[in-house]
């Protein structure tokens, strides 16, 4: 999934500190499964928001509201008849929710209230990880099903580093050096040949190197039928 | 075709079977040439090559490649290093024609420290390539004369290829396998990390000389000397993959605070005895990190002064 982190009250609240009466939106897709956008996370921004400018003798009206997904104009556009009512929205959604509502309804602003990060999943209560770049050229296979583009700090196809000790990556005692663990596998498993030969160039374009990106499903495109 | 692959002085000093002696000096932190010429009059004459540090430790300096010419210009022989952190395909294949057009033959091609090191962790870091690849590039250029697209280039740079080894990263059974992995990929000759720990450092050889690669690739061990025991401690705590033992630390303290320069350089020189009878082993690269003025002094002690001369 998406993963994000929820910015800071201060800053959220600086993004409409002119406003008066503001819409938060949460999202049920990862945003939920992260704790960071889901209707529980909308209300406590919400009170968080409405606390702090209450103290601050400036009170703000917000109505919240939880959209199946906001990456989906089918889902996004529910919003069509109460958008308008607000001086602004705050999305709780990872970078592509603001971006679909903004999309459809031009003359609003959205305000993003999370930093969206990578994706990954959960290692265990609370803590997630980065698992995939997204880099459009998927090798797992060949690193005995780990990704070292995503999870190895210089992306290398031929690691470890000589600054991998102990198991740790030389930029932090914390962050695993994900060479070691590939390693480590194939040589338990007896097949650390095939780690050794050199492998091919890696094509960039099918990243974001290549600009963005966009899928089609011909079969599914409309009138194709 | 000349029998060298790139007719460089190192190449034609190891060819030759002689014990190479190779130094080090890093571009300063701005545009200063004197200061920079200042110090290689130190290494001149004292080694087979200098090699240019690459924003070494992920802090900006003068450009390696800059470095490396005004070096030939010198007239001294450049060793150019290359990370893969700061370039990608297009910026790396540029630089390498550039070097060559200003008189470089040497490569060392590496990864490069991450930027979170250095004095802009800000900076996005690019490994379009990885130091593997680096390899097998330069010697496509040299060898195949050809882009990585497959385009012809014009007047191809003939590189020596060299990589560097870090027997004491970990996991230490792997290394001995990426080693030959770099030989395979093309690289000419080894520059290792720096060795304090020399029993580790034999343990490594043997495998080395075991699977046959000291016959396919010259390997030149990475001597640093310590000025005190206090960068012998910060080393140890600070650079990754460094492996320095209690016992030269404990060493170097057991001199009075004034002596343990000479302590460091007395080690350095019993290590550079051992290495020239060491199995697999054709030379020394001597790291004197920002200490190049002692550089004369040790080459002196150890008796591989003067530097031989290959036509
Ligand atoms: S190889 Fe690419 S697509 Fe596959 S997990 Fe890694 S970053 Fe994602
Ligand atoms: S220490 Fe490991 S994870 Fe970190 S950059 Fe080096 S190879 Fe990659």
């Amino acid at each position: 999934m998406i993963v994000a982190d929820r910015k800071s009250l201060e800053e959220i609240l600086s993004m409409v500190e002119t406003d008066k009466k503001i819409l938060v939106v949460g999202c049920k897709g990862c945003v939920t499964v992260c704790n960071v956008g889901g209707a529980k996370e909308v209300e406590v921004l919400a009170s968080a928001l409405k606390i702090a400018r209450k103290k601050a003798e400036n009170e703000l009206e917000i109505d919240t509201h939880v959209l199946e997904r906001q990456c989906d104009n089918e889902y996004v556009s529910q919003l069509g008849d109460t958008v308008g009512d607000y001086d602004a929205v705050v999305s709780m959604a990872c970078g592509v929710g603001p971006q679909f509502l903004s999309e459809m309804y031009r003359e609003q602003v959205f305000y993003p209230a999370v930093n969206t990060t990578f994706f990954g999943g959960a290692t265990q209560h609370g803590v997630w990880e980065e698992r995939c770049a997204g880099c459009g050229t998927c090798g797992i296979h060949l690193f005995g099903g780990i990704c070292p583009i995503a999870r190895c700090a210089k992306s290398l196809l031929h690691g470890p580093c000589g600054g991998s000790s102990n198991g740790a990556c030389e930029v932090n005692k914390d962050t695993e050096c994900i060479w070691d663990t590939i390693v480590k596998k194939k040589m338990e498993q007896g097949k650390v040949d095939d780690l050794l030969a050199v492998k091919g160039f890696k094509d960039w374009r099918s990243a974001r190197d290549g600009g963005p990106r966009r899928s089609i499903r011909e079969e599914l495109v409309e009138g194709n039928i | 075709m000349s029998e060298f692959k790139s007719g460089s002085n190192l190449e034609k000093i190891l060819k030759a079977g002689h014990f190479a002696f190779t130094g080090e000096c890093g571009p300063p932190k701005g545009a200063n040439v004197a200061h920079l010429k200042e110090k290689f009059q130190y290494l001149k004459g004292n080694v087979d090559a200098v090699n240019m540090t690459d924003n070494q430790t992920a802090v900006v300096r003068m450009s390696s490649l800059a470095g490396s010419a005004l070096l030939f210009q010198e007239g001294l022989e450049p060793n150019f290093q290359m990370v893969c952190r700061d370039r990608n395909r297009l910026a790396m294949m540029a630089d390498i024609l550039g070097a060559y057009a200003l008189g470089v033959r040497n490569m060392l091609c590496l990864s490069g420290d991450h930027q979170t090191f250095g004095n802009h962790p800000q900076a996005k870091n690019v490994h379009c390539i990885d130091s593997m690849q680096l390899i097998a590039m330069v010697k496509k250029m040299r060898d195949e004369e050809k882009f990585l697209n497959e385009e012809d280039i014009d007047v191809a740079p003939k590189m020596f290829v060299g990589a560097a080894c870090n027997p004491f990263a970990d996991p230490y059974e792997y290394r001995v396998h990426r080693l030959a992995s770099k030989i395979d990929a093309g690289a000419d000759f080894i520059q290792t990390q720096c060795i304090f720990n020399m029993e580790k450092f034999r343990d490594f050889m043997k495998m080395t000389v075991d699977m046959g690669l000291h016959e396919k690739c010259y390997i030149l061990a990475g001597v640093t000397p310590m000025k005190n025991a206090g960068m012998a401690n910060f080393m140890k705590k600070f650079v990754p993959g460094m492996d320095i033992p209690d016992e030269l630390i404990k060493r170097l303290k057991s001199v009075d605070k004034k002596e343990q320069a000479e302590e460091g350089i007395k080690f350095a020189l019993e290590q550079i005895e051992e290495f020239k009878e060491m199995e697999g082993v054709a030379g020394v690269h001597l790291m004197a990190i920002e200490w190049e003025q002692r550089v004369p002094e040790i080459a002196e002690r150890a008796n591989v002064l003067p530097r031989p001369q290959v036509d």
